[in-house]
């Protein structure tokens, strides 16, 4: 079953090679091929998802070595279990909207191909990190993620892109850097890189604290960088509304979370094992990015910067619900992480059709948008219900699920935290529909017109999708997201999930 | 101990340049700082005191081999680690470049036009 795996790491890698190929040949043809290898991807991920399969394989296998108990493979294990594959699929459907919309958003000009380069090249990254089942491994498709995205980011070479461009990148190698050196002393505590490996010598008790310790403590803030948690927030209000929109969507959608929450989960559940102190100091950088978030959101007049600065906020009850060590938690934030994928997209992507309409990102100058480009207009609102929580999309379910999880865990303090911060989101999300939707249509926007379908549809179908999977919930995506979970955390009664892990790793090695 | 204390003393030198330093170019050059000292690092973990270059021949034995030479993982991580290195610094020169072009300055304080 495994066999497939490096298909989604190989696919958009080849694509953005040939891409570069084609640059002087076929500049045309480049955004196609990003299209065709995100649906490729989608197509794969749904079949995945439909069988329900996991499995491991090893890439560049150069076969085994050493006779009986010892026996290992060489290779570069690829693990693809119900926790990476409900991420897979996350990044398939925002990647296969983020390139359809960037067909048309980007005007046709010469470093375009470049564009589609970079573009695959951040997908393989996200697709390689979700599916590394060593921490070396990981760090190297996290950093190939990163550099793709840091050119992405400069991409309209202005001097605010590249200023944010380079701040992003200072803080994003502090962070590599961090994770690298949390690495090297897990490998030399231990001996081992491989994700099972490691967690087995942990969970065995053999490792000295000290050096688990200083590990752990890097990797927060390493990851915790990645995931724009609160103290280590200030790159991304800069750095995410500086892409183009088809980047924003992809940096906030699913950067954030493949590259922050899902290797923290993974790292922290898995390898080194949840204890107090870490769900202490996640619950505090969860409440403060939570209200960190919505307060500094609530003073921008800039569009892409008031989601920037949600992007933060949501994150936080993400960290919050997984910070509980419970199946319970770990589920809702997961689904509340993929929820926060869908809409923020589908905001992002609004955003941009939103600055084509009206030129301008400013609030203050918008208004009425509604009459002239009426299709945008509803992406952009069924996007800000589902930030807000409104029943029935899925924004509330997850939200309601936090909630849920906080309470039962007896965290009610935190709850608290969280409802409050929830209805402050509502308060800004009913702000921006007001300023830019509805109300007066100023005379400067009389000749405004509709963006292309190209570029509205995608926004609709992400929209329809947070409407869809918060009506389905019951039926179907509580299946997928409890997969995720389980994968992660036992249910009661079930072995816990390091074992499993381990066991899909060893038990593919021939003995 | 002493070569760890060095390491460690690079790896602060190398988090002042990036951090403290206004000067685009003196942030790069503490960035490559802070990267070969993570080689370093890396390196200092997997070395074995009066133990051999890591290769192995076909025909050895891998028992043998384990006891007479460094580690030799860590090593092919560093690999991977200086090539990565060397990515993230030409981006940086490259924007360092762009923006000395734009703003006719490398102190980042003068060009600050972001809201932060």
């Amino acid at each position: 079953m495994g066999t497939f795996l490096p298909f989604f790491v190989a696919l958009p890698l080849l694509a953005g090679f040939v891409c570069l190929l084609l640059k002087r040949a076929a500049p045309r043809a480049t955004p196609w091929i990003s299209v065709g290898s995100m649906v490729g991807l989608l197509v794969a991920c749904v079949l995945a998802t439909a069988w329900g399969s996991s499995g491991v394989t090893f890439a560049g296998d150069w076969g085994v070595r050493g006779a009986g108990a010892g026996a290992f493979v060489v290779g570069i294990a690829l693990v693809l279990d119900g926790f990476s594959r409900l991420f897979l699929l996350l990044v398939a459907v925002v990647g296969t909207a983020s390139a359809v919309y960037a067909l048309r958003y980007l005007a046709p000009e010469e470093g375009r191909p470049l564009f589609h380069v970079l573009f695959n090249l951040l997908v393989a990254g996200m697709n390689g990190a979700l599916l590394a089942g060593d921490l070396f491994n990981l760090y190297v498709f996290v950093e190939v993620a990163s550099i793709a995205s840091y050119g992405l980011v400069a991409y309209q070479t202005g001097g605010e892109e590249v200023e944010a461009a380079f701040k992003y990148l200072v803080v994003g190698t502090l962070a590599s850097t961090a994770i690298l050196i949390g690495i090297t002393v897990l490998y030399a505590a231990t001996g081992y890189l491989n994700m099972a490996d490691l967690s087995a010598a942990i969970a065995g008790g053999g490792v000295p604290r000290m050096p688990l310790l200083f590990a752990s403590g890097l990797f927060v803030l390493g990851f915790g960088m990645k995931a724009a948690a609160m103290p280590f927030h200030a790159w991304l209000p800069d750095a995410h509304p500086s892409a183009p929109a088809p980047i924003s969507a992809m940096l906030s959608g699913l950067l954030i979370k493949t590259l922050g929450i899902y290797a923290l989960v993974r790292v922290f559940y898995v390898v080194v094992g949840m204890d107090e102190n870490l769900r202490m100091v996640l619950t505090v950088l969860g409440c403060l990015s939570m209200w960190g978030g919505v307060l500094l959101a609530q003073a921008q007049d800039d569009v892409k910067r008031i989601l920037a600065f949600h992007s933060v906020s949501q994150m936080g009850y993400v960290l919050v619900a997984l910070a509980l060590n419970s199946w319970l938690g770990v589920a809702a934030g997961l689904f509340h992480a993929v929820n926060h994928g869908l809409f923020k997209s589908a905001l992002f992507l609004s955003a941009g059709s939103l600055e084509r309409v009206t030129g301008t990102r400013r609030l203050s100058e918008m208004g009425g948008v509604f009459r002239k480009a009426p299709a945008t207009s509803a992406g952009l609102v069924g996007a800000c219900l589902s930030i807000s929580g409104i029943p029935p999309f899925n924004g509330f379910w997850s939200k309601l699920l936090i909630l849920i999880a906080l309470v039962t865990a007896g965290q009610t303090f935190v709850a608290v935290l969280a409802a409050g911060a929830a209805l402050m989101t509502l308060v800004t999300f009913v702000k921006v529909q007001r300023k830019a939707i509805f109300g007066a249509l100023p005379a400067r926007l009389e000749g405004a017109h509709e963006v292309p379908a190209s570029m509205y549809l995608p926004a609709l179908a992400l929209a329809a999708l947070c409407l869809l999977s918060g009506l389905l919930w019951p039926v179907g995506v509580d299946g997928i997201v409890g997969a995720a979970a389980s994968a992660v955390l036992a249910r009661e009664g079930a072995p816990p999930a390091a074992t499993v892990y381990m066991e899909r790793i060893h038990g593919e090695v021939p003995r | 101990m002493t070569f760890y204390c060095l390491i460690f003393a690079l790896l602060a030198v190398g988090l002042y340049g990036l951090l403290a330093k206004r000067n685009m170019l003196k942030k790069i050059l503490g960035l490559v700082i802070l990267d070969n000292a993570v080689n370093l690092l890396l390196i200092a973990v997997g070395y074995r005191s009066g133990k051999g270059a890591p290769i192995l021949l076909p025909g050895d034995d891998p028992a043998a081999f384990a006891r007479s030479s460094v580690d030799p993982l860590p090593q092919a991580l560093v690999l991977t680690s200086i090539v990565i290195g060397l990515g993230v610094t030409m981006i940086l020169v490259a924007m360092a470049l762009r923006l000395h072009q734009r703003y006719g300055t490398l102190d980042v304080d003068r060009m600050d036009r972001l809201k932060g």
